[in-house]
């Protein structure tokens, strides 16, 4: 994966001239988001209607009459030329109408508000594991270069690099529910559980603790936890990776042999200094992270019947609902570029280095 | 937001009781409910006057009372539904229904003829997938107004086509027959929908339940109606749950967290027999699994070529293997259980005698043919047996898995060679599916509809007239015997191997009882399930 | 260390402090990069691993017979384990291990098809980006940031559903998703080079652009681009078996290893094995391409 912060390093200005400079890159950095975001709809739009399933058909089925037919294709605009067609998505896409979805009938708008939260929270859960057992992993596989400690590590890692999670899903399913029992099954709550805690920010378990609902916290927590550490193992791999040849790097500076002549603690040389001067870095490996996680999301959601933004995706185009599509798509391309956009803008501001070079 | 973080620290800073640390290893679905685990995600809408999938059909039968029904007590006789009784005038064209006094809808308001009159007109004139249903009795939405009239407690409907009555009863037993309470509807009516965005997804009924909750490829929950027709339904709530995997359903199921599974497969069920906890059950369903040969193509549009394809399926083959329990063979358009349908199973994996009609087409050697197909099971295994037998006689098949949407798109654009589907029948009358299988006076690209045998080529005029003349029939046992003649004609010479029907496999809690389907989903009724 | 070289031996050539040429020496420091990699062993298997691939793809019709991998026995059907069938057999009663040893055709098909496509696109859309900069770099690369602001399986996904099925559509649609990266990594590298002495003196000789970029950059690019490929190799399997998983890929009854896996959750619970042994094959392979990459980049790494 190419680091996004390449560019912005490489092209960052003197430091007397950074308020000017962060004023430019924010102007240049919307431009390139609009263009992107352009570029983005108009793929997208093109690929929508170039999908060999008939929208209209989508709407209203395989049975009905020729007129129904005909009157449905005009109503979505399927009989204008597509240039006028994307135009016409674009301005209300401008608007803040994504239109319908057609198989929920709801605003894609609504749809979205109501699955993104819980991809986010898959995707949280499985940060927060990949980050606290990924950095310490990175650091250990740092200090202890070439021995075993680092080879172990680096195989797990590879390992989590190499995993078809949609495979280590359905595996995860068969031994540690349907075998043993240790956690729930697919979806994000038992029916006895569900529509007890009205929705709030949309992460059950968040919601559920608001409402003071322990029982469906833990009901969620247990349907939460095995799909979250599925996906948390494949983030684990990126970030101890990460880790460890940040700290290399920082191993190799003079301070951490100054520090360590001074007499400090080798434990709180590593720990605190070193690691305390990587973390900038690391903040843009964990933004990419959990860009991955919102795509690596596809699959784990349809092992796991799990309601979020990748089955949403995965169903739209697979029923030729252009708009939930074109919705989904957009918003996980905004997050992306919002993500890319962050970690460009911040890491010349925090990170002296950067800034100076 | 800032109230929000607030409580958020407090919740989580008064330690969230441990007990939830021991998962509760069953956490049965509770005594009043009764759960589903389902397929439902091709529900689309739950209005009445627009809902034509097959999921959602399921629903709105539960959710809504219909003008005349099939009940669950007797799934052959039609009775009344809102409807007391009825007359038919001599002439066939004008029938007279009374409505059932003292009928409440879920509101307290009374049943009345004007909502029936309403809902009826509203499917013609909001002209959705099922108008179809109504418009085919010669309505449309200029003239429905006059030929549905209803006032007090009469409510009168007059034809303007050549239907037989008992046809045009069955009709009034479909879901566009659904009676929508009309002053709710139109108090949530924006823009002129006849209040079709809001009842989506929610109800205005008379029927056993009220639809609580659907949440688009999550669940529908429905709620019990006390004051319904036939008494109050057995249990509170039904909640049907959408559960892709067959596999996961099993495992719902066993852990109780489930009281039925509806789409396992014969693997699942199998293992399933040895369990005392859990009962396996067979209903007969109405759905014909076939493949369409497209005339267009020239070895299909040879007749002998034709005759020896469907010697090359071995129908016996599958149904004792992958799809034992699920499937059997019916080669005839009709499923059995429908009026005039017969058992007719003239072909059988003939690879030699397959081998000789192909020599004689001057085919010796075979040719190559794309076949379209559902890339999901079980299509993918009929369509790989398929592939292995028609192999042995030299077609080289090459399949195509495709999403179902994009076979059916191809299919209806004549896109195809040979496409693999399913069809199920609208209603419970022959009509639903001749009308398809044996239509099409119009070859052209341009033709109004565009029924199966349309979109296979086989232009058949006669075979059509036939057809139209066994729908206006008025002597049962006459049109019987012209359905007869139509359905070995149909399977004899035409563009279809006709190869299942297909059978309701519902494996449920052995304490849970009384869901029976029926035949289609018209009659899958959710009132009589009880739990002990 | 290693002993000293025997002096007139290749070995001595190679690791020979003074090079006599320019090629020599880059001869050399392959050759020591090559023995940095030898010392590796988790690269090593990692070598051991893609080697077996691809002797299983060729020779796949010497292990076992054409015929079996398509060959259905409805009687036999989701047997366990025999001497017959090593690995069992799927729900059509066809033996899976012939279908996983087959299954290795179409996983280096795909593999090395999506490389042979995005390389060059890479190189041709980073090359020109980075060498003349400005306008060309400005609209070359918005283009890239665009693709790279996709999800990528969802596009591919998109790709493969608009294409229709087919391994040829397959890899075209993950090649659509995947060469951004490379791009990206040419022009930086063109970057690194493009003030160069050797490039300037090759433009005051008169060279062409074109044959500047194809002499001089090129070379200079592919190695960073064939490691970053090899570590890409992995996500391009599990892509494609992604892809396969969803139903879209290979025809059947092709036993392309993702589709296998989708087929075979359906008996899971009671026959695990038809699912989990081409889950295992595609983990044990992109686990190879990965010890393999991650080699490769080390000894690259010490290399310079």
């Amino acid at each position: 994966m190419t680091s996004p912060t390449a560019q912005g390093a490489a092209s960052a200005a003197p430091a007397w001239g950074l308020a000017r400079s962060l004023a430019n890159r924010t102007t240049r950095s919307l431009l390139s988001v609009a263009l992107t975001f352009l570029g983005l709809t108009c793929v997208t739009f093109f690929i929508g209607r170039v999908i060999p399933i008939d929208p209209v058909l989508a709407i209203v089925g395989d049975k009905a009459s020729a007129e129904t037919y005909a009157r449905v294709r005009a109503e979505i605009g399927l009989d204008l030329p597509i240039p006028v067609q994307y135009w016409r998505y674009l301005v209300k896409v401008v608007h803040g109408d994504f239109g319908n979805s057609v198989i929920t009938s709801r605003p894609v708008l609504h749809d979205l508000l109501q699955v993104f939260p819980a991809t986010l929270e898959l995707a949280l859960l499985a940060l927060l594991i990949g980050v606290v057992a990924g950095v310490p992993m990175g650091v250990l596989a740092a200090t202890h270069r070439g021995r075993w400690q680092d080879q172990v590590i680096r195989f797990l890692s590879l390992l989590g690099y190499s995993m078809p999670v949609f495979w280590l899903g359905l595996i995860g399913l068969l031994l540690f529910y349907a075998r043993l029992g240790w956690v729930e099954g697919p979806g994000r709550l038992d029916v006895a559980f569900d529509d007890i805690v009205a929705p709030i920010i949309g992460m059950i378990t968040i919601d559920s603790l608001l409402a003071g609902e322990y029982e469906v916290f833990w009901n969620a927590f247990w349907h939460l936890l095995l799909p979250a550490s599925i996906l948390g193992y494949l983030s684990l791999a990126y970030v101890a990776r990460m880790t460890r040849s940040f700290m290399l790097a920082q191993l190799r500076q003079e301070y951490v042999l100054a520090a360590l002549a001074k007499g400090l603690s080798p434990w709180r040389v590593v720990w605190v200094h070193a690691l305390g001067n990587v973390w900038v870095q690391l903040v843009t490996v964990i933004a990419l992270t959990f860009g991955s996680l919102l795509e690596g999301a596809v699959l784990t959601e349809t092992v796991f019947a799990w309601p979020g933004l990748g089955l949403y995706m995965k169903n739209s185009l697979f029923n030729a609902d252009l708009n939930a599509v074109l919705g989904a798509t957009v918003l996980v391309g905004v997050v992306y570029i919002g993500l890319n956009m962050i970690s460009d803008l911040i890491y010349p501001l925090v990170d002296p280095r950067a800034r100076d070079q | 937001m800032t109230e929000m973080t607030r409580r958020l620290l407090l919740a989580t800073a008064t330690a969230v009781p441990f007990a939830g640390w021991v998962r509760i290893a069953d956490a049965a679905a509770p005594k009043d409910t009764a759960v589903f685990a389902k397929q439902i995600d091709d529900i689309i809408t739950l209005d009445p006057g627009e809902c034509y999938e097959l999921s959602g059909i399921e629903m709105c039968t539960n959710i809504y009372d219909r003008l005349l029904r099939y009940e669950a007590e007797d799934l052959n006789k039609l009775v009344g539904g809102v409807a007391e009784s009825w007359t038919v005038a001599p002439d066939g064209k004008t029938f007279t229904f009374k409505i059932r006094p003292n009928l409440k809808f879920q509101s307290g308001a009374p049943v009345t003829a004007e909502d029936v009159e309403f809902s009826l007109q509203r499917v013609v004139l909001m002209d959705k997938t099922s108008a179809f249903l109504l418009t085919q009795l010669g309505w449309s939405k200029t003239t429905v107004k006059d030929l549905v009239k209803g006032s007090g407690d009469t409510l009168t409907l007059k034809i303007a086509a050549d239907f037989a009555p008992s046809l045009v009863l069955n009709l009034m037993t479909s879901i566009v027959a659904s009676v929508v309470e009309k002053k709710v509807a139109l108090a949530n009516e924006t823009n002129g929908d006849l209040g079709n965005g809001w009842l989506k997804t929610h109800s205005a009924s008379s029927g056993a339940f009220k639809l609580i909750a659907w949440k688009a490829n999550e669940s529908v929950s429905l709620e019990a109606y006390p004051g319904f027709r036939l008494g109050a339904p057995l249990l509170k709530r039904v909640v049907v749950r959408h559960v892709p995997e067959p596999a996961s359903q099993r495992l719902l199921l066993e852990k109780a967290d489930a009281d039925y599974a509806r789409d396992l497969t014969p693997d699942q069920i199998k293992p399933l027999a040895s369990n005392p906890d859990i009962k396996v059950e067979s209903f007969k369903a109405a759905n014909t699994f076939y493949m369409g040969l497209n005339l267009g193509y020239e070895p299909l549009a040879n007749p002998k070529v034709r005759q020896a394809m469907k010697m090359l399926v071995d129908y016996d083959g599958m149904v004792k293997s992958f799809l034992a329990g699920r499937f059997f063979v019916q080669q005839s358009f009709l499923p059995l259980g429908f009026f005039g349908a017969i058992e007719y199973v003239p072909f059988k994996l003939d690879v030699a005698k397959a081998k000789g009609l192909l020599a004689e087409a001057g085919y010796k050697d075979g040719f190559a043919v794309k076949m379209a197909a559902p890339n999901v099971s079980p299509w993918t295994e009929i369509s790989q047996s398929v592939q292995q037998t028609m192999g042995q006689a030299g077609i080289k098949v090459s399949i195509e898995p495709m999403e179902l949407k994009a076979v059916i798109s191809q299919y209806r654009g004549r896109g195809h060679q040979i496409a693999m589907l399913s069809w199920g029948p609208d209603y419970f009358d022959p009509h639903t599916n001749a009308d398809t299988f044996a239509h099409n006076d119009d070859n052209s690209d341009t033709a109004k509809s565009k029924p199966l045998a349309w979109r296979n080529k086989w232009f058949i005029p006669d075979i059509t007239k036939e057809m139209l003349a066994a729908a206006k029939e008025l002597d049962a046992k006459k049109r019987a015997e012209q359905y007869v003649v139509l359905q070995k004609k149909v399977t004899d010479e035409g563009p279809f191997i006709l190869m299942f029907q297909n059978t309701n496999q519902i494996a449920r809690r052995a304490t849970t009882t009384g869901f029976n389907p029926g035949i289609t989903e018209d009659l899958n009724f959710y009132r009589t399930i009880r739990k002990s | 260390m290693a002993t000293a070289p025997v002096p007139g031996t290749a070995r001595a050539w190679l690791l020979s402090p003074a090079p006599a040429s320019r090629r020599q020496a880059r001869f050399g420091r392959w050759y020591r990069a090559w023995l940095g990699f030898r010392r590796n062993p988790l690269a090593m298997s990692g070598l051991a691993i893609v080697a077996l691939l691809v002797l299983m793809a060729v020779f796949a019709p010497l292990i076992v017979d054409p015929q079996s991998a398509t060959l259905q026995v409805l009687q036999d059907r989701l047997q366990p384990a025999s001497w017959q069938h090593p690995f069992g057999t799927d729900e059509l009663g066809r033996d899976i291990f012939a279908r996983v040893v087959f299954g290795s055709r179409i996983t280096l098909t795909i593999v090395v098809m999506v490389g042979v496509i995005v390389v060059p696109v890479g190189l041709a859309i980073g090359l020109p980006a980075g060498y003349f900069g400005g306008v060309v770099d400005t609209v070359l690369m918005r283009i890239t940031d665009i693709f790279l602001a996709f999800p990528r399986l969802v596009l591919a996904l998109a790709f493969a559903a608009a294409l229709g099925p087919g391994i040829e559509n397959a890899v075209i649609a993950i090649a659509l998703t995947a060469w951004p990266p490379y791009a990206r990594l040419a022009r930086a590298e063109t970057l690194t080079c493009r003030r160069a002495e050797f490039i300037q003196a090759a433009e005051l000789q008169g060279a062409s652009h074109l044959r500047i970029i194809a002499t001089q950059i090129v070379p200079l690019c592919l190695p960073s681009v064939i490691i970053r490929l090899t570590l890409d190799m992995a996500g391009i399997i599990l892509t494609a078996a992604g892809l396969g998983f969803l139903g879209l890929g290979a025809q059947p009854p092709a036993p392309e290893w993702g589709a296998m896996v989708s087929s075979g959750r359906q008996v899971l619970l009671d026959q695990w094995w038809v699912a989990t042994i081409p889950g295992l094959a595609i983990f044990i392979v992109s686990l190879g391409f990965n010890l393999l990459g991650d080699g490769l980049r080390d000894a690259s790494d010490s290399r310079s």
